[in-house]
């Protein structure tokens, strides 16, 4: 499969992507670790005129630590997310995601920026920033915005990017030390999206919930906070009664569609058993 | 569409070219370099047939374009045997372990061995799986991969603990 021709652009900064995203207008494309694009364009469901490489724009790259709070570039690889003990340490749930994404080879070019920007609900990381309630850092030749993860998904594939625009960081800050979390993913085979997935974190004080944080990956049209599914737990020592009620309130808005991974129904049956795994995992790693 | 001047070193040798920026990895390197060990098996991104190694990572050349891999250096399984045509430690163990049948899958499976063993010289047999989870194989059910790289992590062990 050969993609349509387009022309390559290697910008060197964030100013000169930003410049040349806005002299290119519409039919420019960002391309990060191009591992959902570049499919797109061998199916020539993307022609993109031409193509705007960050690969090298040095600022980014990297995973930095600002007191509390963690910025990672669009550029850092899901290996490079995996690799990090810093990250592994503070908010393991970003590695255990990571490492349930596609394949090796895929984690080694596939970004973090580019998972989040592209708005496929088959995406894993973007019901964790929800989880995380992280913000994404966006530039264009007019400036920079942030826009909260919760407000950023529209529907498939629709963001809150404009044309022109630059995803380049994602700014989170660290869930409490001693907070439990886990990401639990059905999928039928190494490198396929979620039949239907799960990321819970959890804030445990004197044995009692103080903090839930629940996303699910892909049972609707764009990744799900599960808000009311959060209230059920929190203020409850996280017992049978409490998941039951996360879990039936969680399954309650998915609206994910019949395919290959299975009935509607089905995937709703999944997202409940994935939410009640994730939450008694989080619960027994919560100090 | 204006060609992309690229250069680059694939197996120790200094490439340079004028390629379509829409010409992929893989093309590149079989139609154009004529190294046609690397295969195109999906042509998706799943079976891994037709991974090489890209500065020290294992990738999937079907899914990177030749101009993106400008300045990089690979290897591909062409470049495993030493210069005497004596086979790596790897494609050894993958012929005494029978680690193959029809042999499609083999120059990605190798290839992609070869950077998991730098990663983890002595890797466990779930580490191994987990490793090569990125590139199929239709005949052997894995039995014998799995075999042949823990064989060849063996032997490239065995002369550094000899030494020391």
């Amino acid at each position: 499969m050969i993609p349509g021709a387009f022309d390559y652009h290697r910008p060197a900064s964030i100013g000169d992507a930003c410049r040349l995203l806005a002299d290119l207008g519409d039919e420019a494309r960002v391309v990060a670790g191009g591992h959902s694009l570049i499919p797109m364009m061998k199916l020539r469901m993307a022609m993109p005129e031409h193509l705007v490489d960050l690969r090298d724009i040095g600022e980014l790259k990297g995973i930095c630590f600002d007191g509390n709070q963690v910025v990672i570039g669009a550029m850092a690889t899901q290996a490079d997310v995996i690799a990090s003990p810093e990250l592994s340490e503070k908010c393991p749930i970003l590695r255990e995601t990571a490492l349930q994404i596609a394949d090796p080879q895929i984690r080694n070019l596939g970004t973090l920026g580019g998972n989040v920007a592209n708005g496929d609900p088959g995406n894993d990381m973007p019901a964790l920033m929800l989880a995380l309630n992280a913000t994404y850092e966006i530039h264009n030749a007019g400036g920079q915005r942030t826009v909260a993860a919760r407000d950023f998904y529209e529907a498939a594939f629709f963001t809150a990017l404009q044309d022109g625009d630059v995803l380049t960081a994602i700014r989170f800050d660290l869930p409490a030390p001693g907070h439990g979390a886990a990401y639990h993913k059905q999928k039928r085979k190494i490198g396929d999206y979620a039949t239907a997935a799960a990321a819970v974190i959890l804030e445990m004080v004197g044995g009692t919930c103080s903090r839930a944080s629940i996303a699910l990956t892909n049972v609707g049209d764009t990744p799900l906070h599960a808000a009311a599914a959060e209230a059920a737990i929190v203020g409850t020592n996280v017992d049978d009664a409490a998941i039951a009620a996360a879990r039936a309130t969680a399954t309650s808005i998915t609206a994910p569609a019949s395919d290959g991974r299975g009935p509607a129904e089905f995937r709703t049956f999944v997202t409940g058993v994935m939410v009640e795994r994730a939450i008694r995992d989080a619960r027994s790693r919560a100090a | 569409m204006s060609k992309s001047h690229i250069k680059m070193t694939i197996n120790g040798r200094s490439v340079e070219a004028l390629v379509e920026p829409r010409t992929l990895l893989i093309h590149f390197l079989r139609e154009d370099q004529a190294l046609t060990g690397p295969h195109i098996g999906c042509d998706t991104g799943h079976c891994g047939a037709c991974t090489v190694d890209l500065d020290g990572k294992s990738v999937k050349s079907c899914m990177v374009f030749a101009a993106q891999a400008d300045g990089s250096e690979i290897t591909t399984i062409e470049g495993m045997a030493a210069p005497d045509g004596t086979l790596h430690a790897l494609q050894e163990a993958f012929r005494e372990h029978h680690g193959l049948q029809c042999g499609y899958c083999t120059p990605g499976m190798i290839t992609r061995a070869y950077r998991l063993l730098q990663e983890n010289p002595d890797p466990s047999v779930d580490e191994i799986r987990y490793g090569i989870s990125g590139n199929l194989c239709r005949c052997t059910g894995y039995q014998n991969i799995v075999k042949a790289i823990q064989a060849a992590a063996e032997t490239l062990s065995a002369p550094k603990e000899a030494a020391e």
